[in-house]
């Protein structure tokens, strides 16, 4: 379920106003226990690296792929990205409010809006924590995270990633109370467990949260890091995933696939380095094939952000390697429990679901003809 | 000579006065640094070699890990019987401090006997749900600690759970979970952390052991060895036992040279066990 926000007009809901982040104040901070600290409770243990270990939240409104407007122009003006902040910000206190308690139940359906009421298991403002201000790296804001091509668009598919992309899109269509599917030749997306996404099935967070690379989405875009001479643990909130990246290490033999694929690194400067190969058939981000392969990087900005960028390579599906960069800010918040498999109920719901429609369609069919037999597909 | 004296009497009172078993003490194992330089270093790999994850207290083999009445005793029960051998429980000495059997509440033990004679349908491990604490320490499966200069991570292969040990406390736990909240501090060269925040779905083991929300665990972790630490686990509860009690174990350094923690993601391997029968086509 990616969710891209295309435009700055502030309309894709945000967590309500209150939360704010303090990139100046961390950034001082910062700069005082840099100043402080001994020379062995600040650089990481190795020597004189950085240590990036912390707790970071990495939400942002700025969308991954640039809004075509925009063309080949990376940096927004702050006028517009500060617009577009108090904007959802407005928009966020507007959807926050208490609702009327006297309201009725919405009619069978959902009533057809973008709230909670339009149609059935939507979330409201109260779930969604995707970000209240545009990037930021620099001083400059970004107009997008994906910086290549210079469009900051994602390039074309080869033919095959495209089909591929067809295919998928195919099985998704509305929910419309019927058992659509069961006019497709062969199989459909509600057949059993494996047929649903890998985040309905709990092994990967949506939105390739975990990635690599690690992308931002709707809500749980925390990501924890603790830094050890040897490895770099970072803990992806959803699904409580740790991605162990082996310092100076070499990749596992090919036999071995990860979810999250397999991951070593190394310093070039200050900058920490981290490339993954490995991964299994599916991986996180979206089309993508075993052959993944990602080159991520963590440096630190002037102001003391970590910044992290990505770039990805899977010739079987794009047609030119593709990147960008975006900060991890520094956060406050501790990372909770996301227990999904253990309440998995939504999986027991949507198969048992699709099952009725399916028989309800079936009944429907029966009963529209005359001569009725044991039911009209029967598979 | 004298280096030798002053190590004997230093490795006596040792013994005398620390709550430490006397299994290394020829000379006090004194673990190198970690990344801080003050405390030791239990980065690595890690894992418990024994039998607790089948029965924390002694036990004698068993024919499997449900059992129904046969004509001459306990035999698998239908549902693990094709399991064969490699169903049995082996024996074990039993991990308890000080021996003896888990002190139960007699309502919480029948629940426990309940638990045992229903472990296919109940056990939360059979689901690949999240093992909790202590269990996750003892899973037959590696985990990795993560020591940075001021922070503490653990990482379980088994259903990838995690802990991140909190050295500051952060106060009362905000919700309950599957893992808990975890705090840490050092005593010597003992990291001790105290868990709480539990929900009391987990288990302790494969034999019903189990625990309700108020359970508080209080770990400690002491290197003894280059290639070993000493685990001990306080547990208490006062809803479901009569007392606290203490679990102890070593935990073994794993010293292959590739070694790494690998996927073990079972919710997939569960699929077909918890959402068959929902299938447009369930199999035969």
């Amino acid at each position: 379920m990616q969710v891209e926000q295309e435009t700055y007009t502030g309309a894709m809901t945000s967590r309500p106003a209150g939360g704010a982040s303090r990139p100046g104040a961390v950034a001082l901070l910062a700069v005082l226990a840099s100043a402080l600290c001994s020379p062995l409770a600040c650089a990481d243990a190795a020597g004189d690296r950085p240590d990036f270990t912390g707790t970071y939240d990495t939400a942002t409104m700025t969308p991954l792929q640039r809004p075509k407007e925009y063309g080949d122009q990376l940096i927004l003006t702050p006028e517009v990205a500060e617009a577009a902040a108090r904007q959802r910000a407005a928009y966020m206190a507007e959807r926050s409010r208490d609702s009327d308690p006297e309201r009725g139940a919405p009619p069978a359906g959902g009533d057809g809006s973008t709230g909670a009421s339009g149609n059935v298991g939507g979330y409201n403002t109260f779930w969604i924590d995707n970000g209240e201000t545009a990037i930021r790296i620099d001083g400059e804001y970004r107009t997008s995270i994906l910086t290549t091509p210079g469009n900051g668009r994602r390039p074309a598919m080869t033919p095959d990633g495209q089909k591929r992309a067809a295919a998928r899109r195919a099985f998704y269509r509305e929910n419309t109370g019927e058992a659509w599917w069961l006019e497709l030749d062969g199989p459909g997306p509600y057949d059993g467990p494996e047929s649903r996404t890998l985040s309905d099935r709990c092994l990967l967070g949506f939105g390739s949260t975990g990635g690599p690379p690690m992308l931002p989405t709707l809500y749980n875009n925390h990501k924890r890091i603790v830094q050890t001479p040897d490895h770099v643990m970072i803990l992806v909130e959803m699904v409580h995933d740790a991605r162990v990246i082996r310092m100076n290490s070499e990749h596992a033999p090919p036999e071995v696939r990860r979810w999250l694929g397999d991951s070593i690194g190394w310093w070039e400067g200050d900058t920490l380095v981290v490339d993954t190969t490995n991964f299994t058939d599916r991986p996180a981000l979206s089309m993508a094939t075993r052959d993944l392969h990602v080159v991520e990087r963590f440096r630190r900005a002037a102001d003391g952000t970590l910044i992290y960028s990505f770039f990805v390579e899977d010739p079987n599906v794009w047609t030119e390697p593709w990147g960008g960069e975006y900060p991890w800010p520094a956060s406050d918040d501790r990372v909770y429990e996301y227990a999904c498999h253990e309440g998995n109920y939504a999986m027991e719901g949507i198969l048992k679901g699709a099952r009725i429609l399916e028989a309800d369609k079936l009944a429907a069919e029966a009963g529209d003809a005359p001569d009725v037999g044991a039911g009209g597909s029967g598979n | 000579m004298r280096r030798f004296l002053v190590s004997i009497i230093t490795c006596a009172a040792a013994v005398l006065l620390s709550s430490v078993a006397p299994l290394v003490c020829a000379e006090e194992y004194r673990a190198p640094r970690g990344p801080d330089g003050i405390h030791p270093d239990l980065n690595g790999i890690w894992q418990a070699l024994n039998e607790a994850n089948y029965d924390l207290e002694l036990h004698m083999a068993r024919s499997a890990l449900q059992e129904r009445a046969g004509p001459h005793g306990p035999i698998p029960a239908k549902n693990v019987l094709a399991m064969g051998a490699v169903g049995a429980v082996p024996p074990g000495m039993g991990v308890i401090k000080g021996g003896g059997k888990i002190p139960y509440r007699p309502e919480a033990l029948e629940k426990k006997k309940a638990n045992q004679a229903n472990w296919a349908e109940l056990d939360p491990e059979v689901k690949c749900y999240m093992p909790g604490v202590p269990r996750a320490t003892y899973m037959p499966q590696p985990f990795q600690i993560f020591q940075g200069s001021d922070d503490i991570f653990i990482a379980y292969q088994w259903a990838g759970a995690v802990r991140d040990i909190y050295m500051e406390d952060p106060g009362p736990p905000q919700v309950d979970s599957w893992m808990g909240q975890s705090v840490g501090r050092w005593e010597g060269d003992t990291l001790v952390v105290e868990a709480t925040g539990f929900h009391g779905q987990a288990w302790l083991d494969r034999a019903g052991n189990h625990t309700s929300w108020k359970l508080k665990v209080t770990e400690r972790y002491t290197p003894m060895s280059p290639y070993h630490l000493h685990y001990e686990a306080a547990i208490e509860d006062p809803e479901t036992f009569t007392e606290p009690w203490t679990i102890e174990m070593p935990l073994y350094r794993r010293m292959e040279p590739n070694i790494q923690l690998m996927d073990f993601k079972c919710p997939e391997f569960v699929e077909e066990l918890l959402y068959g029968e929902f299938r447009r086509n369930p199999l035969d």
